[in-house]
């Protein structure tokens, strides 16, 4: 049994970074975040880790590389504009094929747009940066769910060689919950013995590459096409055996809330209150937004005939939806124009999602 | 003596070697190698100090210098 | 049959570091002579077993192809920020350098090596100026010399408009974080020499975990420059010369700070 302590959720990520044995951290201050590099700035010092406070986060996540591909567990945190700056090096990383995690803590946009919560970074974090790849996105929805999510996160980066991205927002930043603290057990995975440790444990040199095989001239038997077909077998692999979600209420449901993150706690209050009143309405709530729990989404979609998508946003995942139920199911949709308050302290409250739970019902 | 070996097929024709070299010993030769360049040889008449400048500012290392 | 060798002596032979392999570069490039002098260093060092590259994307990263150690590329610019992750990784006992352009260092760069030399990062930074941006066909750099004619300065760099040639290596001394900071050509044997004897100093402090070393050396792209090559040279020795002076800027073998502050407050 673990320890119990009252956090919060960017303070859970830090915690989770450490159980999980990351040694390296690279980051920039932004809010909402930046509890979380202050987190890495206090506590990894005492227990003889390495944080470093880069110049921006376009350092930061070149830092990240580097350690990755020197085979250590290394993360940075940022928030929305600053994730956008990261771009470029995410897109080398995957190409790279190595380790990290990032954690995005969603604040509006576009632009610098507000430092408090949103979740418009959706298309971003699954669609990733340029060049045809995907990130895997892990989006919690409590602060216990953060220190755990924070966890499998670095589990997953070195099963599969590649980014993973935690997307959560300024609400589940800020919020405080108790957590119990623990050590989550995984399969086992390999040692990294692929890393750039210098040849001469080897006696031969290893290149990590971000351009594919061809533009720099000679090299292995690789060409482009065998490079993208090995990144999407992987990226096929992931779609099969990762995707994560959580149901509830949902096998004699008439309407499906879908929703995540923080966004999702509002959405659960409104579904338990609806149910009081009879109403018979279910939750899906995707915990990896890439893979996205598109199937189940899909059955219990088509099954009830409505959905309902809550996101903070203008409309992001709600596509992801209107995509996985092809028409089978009429899909609704409660965003950024249905916040209580038109400044950017704005949330979506249960009254907002129960109205509309009525309204289609 | 001084032994300059060139490496015909590694050559460029840049000659850079004919431009370091202080005792004149290297010319452009007439004959190209099989990537189409015509390559550099030795012509030297005793002068040469096996300084290795030919060797170490050739751009393609394709001059090695010995003394035997 | 065995043939009965003279006993002879090397005076030049490809260093055991360097591939045996054709260099991809163009006919001239005087990147090829750094990656030696690279070889050569790393030979007589002899860290080949624990040295790591980086390099971005530019003909200056053409040392991957020929140098038989560890490589991890980098994005335009980011070599100094990937070389501090794999170094806070690696630690002491590895050693890690950058192999950079102008393009990569002095223009969308210069922030991060601006901030690794600020914090003292133990890296080695080779720094390869030619006065343009080769690998995309010859346009201006941050260093490419006023009045001088490149694609994207057709009639001329003008400072009104294109800004001054950048010094790298003067800037890198007043960071009290570096430890060394020099400034070398490849012009003739002897400069080759010195640029060696400043590549091995600047590898040496980040052995002797003092601070960073960074050696810029001025060497002719003769496609940008749309020169011959030994044209190419002889503009450097003429042009590049003037304006960018070479020596030691800063040598020191400690780093240590005016002050830090103690007590309350700050």
């Amino acid at each position: 049994m673990g320890k119990k302590v009252l956090i919060s959720g960017n303070e859970a990520i830090g915690y989770g970074a450490i159980y999980a044995g990351c040694t390296h951290y690279f980051g920039y201050p932004i809010t909402p975040q930046n509890e979380v590099i202050e987190f890495f700035a206090r506590e990894f010092p005492k227990i003889g880790r390495t944080f470093v406070q880069a110049d921006s986060e376009v350092s930061s996540i070149n830092m990240v590389c580097g350690a990755a591909a020197a085979g250590v567990r290394v993360m940075t945190s940022t928030a929305s504009t600053a994730f956008s700056l990261m771009q470029e090096g995410l897109s080398a990383i995957a190409a790279m094929e190595v380790p990290c995690v990032i954690v995005d803590v969603q604040r509006g946009g576009p632009g610098a747009g507000s430092t408090q919560h949103a979740q418009m970074d959706y298309f971003l974090a699954t669609r990733g940066s340029h060049g045809d790849y995907c990130n895997i996105v892990l989006a919690p929805f409590s602060v216990q769910e953060a220190f755990e999510l924070t966890q499998l996160a670095f589990h997953l980066a070195d099963k599969y060689r590649h980014p993973v991205l935690m997307l959560t927002d300024g609400i589940m930043g800020q919020m405080m919950e108790s957590v119990d603290l623990r050590t989550l057990e995984f399969e086992p995975l390999p040692a990294k013995d692929w890393a750039a440790t210098g040849s001469a444990e080897r006696n031969s040199k290893r290149n990590f590459l971000h351009n594919s095989p061809g533009i720099l001239g000679f090299l292995t038997g690789d060409t482009y096409k065998s490079n993208m077909e090995r990144y999407y077998d992987k990226y096929n692999e992931m779609k099969n055996a990762e995707v994560r979600y959580q149901l509830k209420d949902v096998e004699d449901a008439e309407v499906i809330i879908i929703s995540y993150g923080s966004t999702a706690r509002v959405a659960s209050r409104a579904q338990y209150e609806a149910r009081l009143m009879g109403i018979k309405v279910g939750m899906i709530r995707p915990i990896t937004l890439w893979p996205f729990p598109a199937e189940v989404i899909k059955g219990y979609g088509e099954k009830a005939k409505s959905v309902i998508v809550v996101e903070d946003s203008m409309g992001q995942m709600v596509e992801d939806v209107r995509y996985a139920v092809m028409g089978k199911a009429e899909v609704h949709f409660v965003g950024f124009l249905d916040r209580h308050l038109p400044t950017s302290s704005g949330m979506i409250l249960p009254e907002a999602v129960l109205n509309r739970i009525k309204a289609v019902i | 003596m001084i032994k300059v070996v060139i490496n015909a097929e590694r050559c460029k024709g840049c000659s850079l070697c004919i431009h370091f070299c202080p005792k004149g010993s290297l010319s452009m030769g007439d004959l190209l190698n099989t990537k189409g360049y015509q390559y550099v040889i030795f012509t030297d008449g005793g002068e040469c100090t096996g300084c290795a400048a030919c060797g170490k500012l050739c751009p393609d290392l394709a001059i090695n210098v010995y003394r035997e | 049959m065995t043939v009965k060798s003279r006993a002879k002596k090397v005076l030049c032979e490809r260093p055991k570091s360097r591939m045996d392999v054709d260099s991809p570069l163009c006919p001239g490039c005087q990147h090829g002579v750094i990656g030696r002098i690279l070889c050569e260093v790393i030979d007589e060092l002899e860290i080949q077993g624990k040295t790591i590259c980086i390099a971005g994307v530019g003909c200056h990263a053409m040392t991957l192809f020929t140098t038989n150690i560890d490589f991890v590329q980098a994005l335009h610019g980011r070599a100094p920020g990937v070389g501090t992750g794999v170094k806070r990784a690696v630690g002491r006992e590895k050693i890690v350098f950058t192999v950079q352009g102008d393009g990569d260092l002095a223009s969308i760069g210069i922030g991060d090596v601006i901030h690794a030399a600020n914090r003292g990062e133990k890296l080695t930074i080779i720094f390869c100026n030619n006065s343009a941006y080769g690998t995309t066909g010859g346009q201006m750099a941050p260093t490419t010399l006023l009045g001088q004619v490149t694609t994207t300065t057709p009639d001329g760099r003008r400072y009104e408009d294109a800004g001054f040639p950048v010094h790298i290596a003067e800037l890198m001394a007043t960071f009290p974080g570096v430890a060394y900071s020099a400034r070398c050509a490849l012009t003739s044997l002897a400069n080759y020499n010195k640029t060696k004897k400043a590549v091995k100093t600047a590898f040496k402090k980040q052995m002797d975990g003092i601070g960073l070393g960074i050696v810029e050396i001025l060497s002719a792209c003769p496609p940008a420059l749309k020169l011959s090559p030994t044209k190419a040279v002889e503009w450097m020795e003429n042009y590049m010369m003037a304006e960018y002076p070479l020596g030691e800027f800063k040598n020191v073998d400690t780093v240590t700070p005016k002050y830090i502050l103690k007590g309350e407050g700050a």
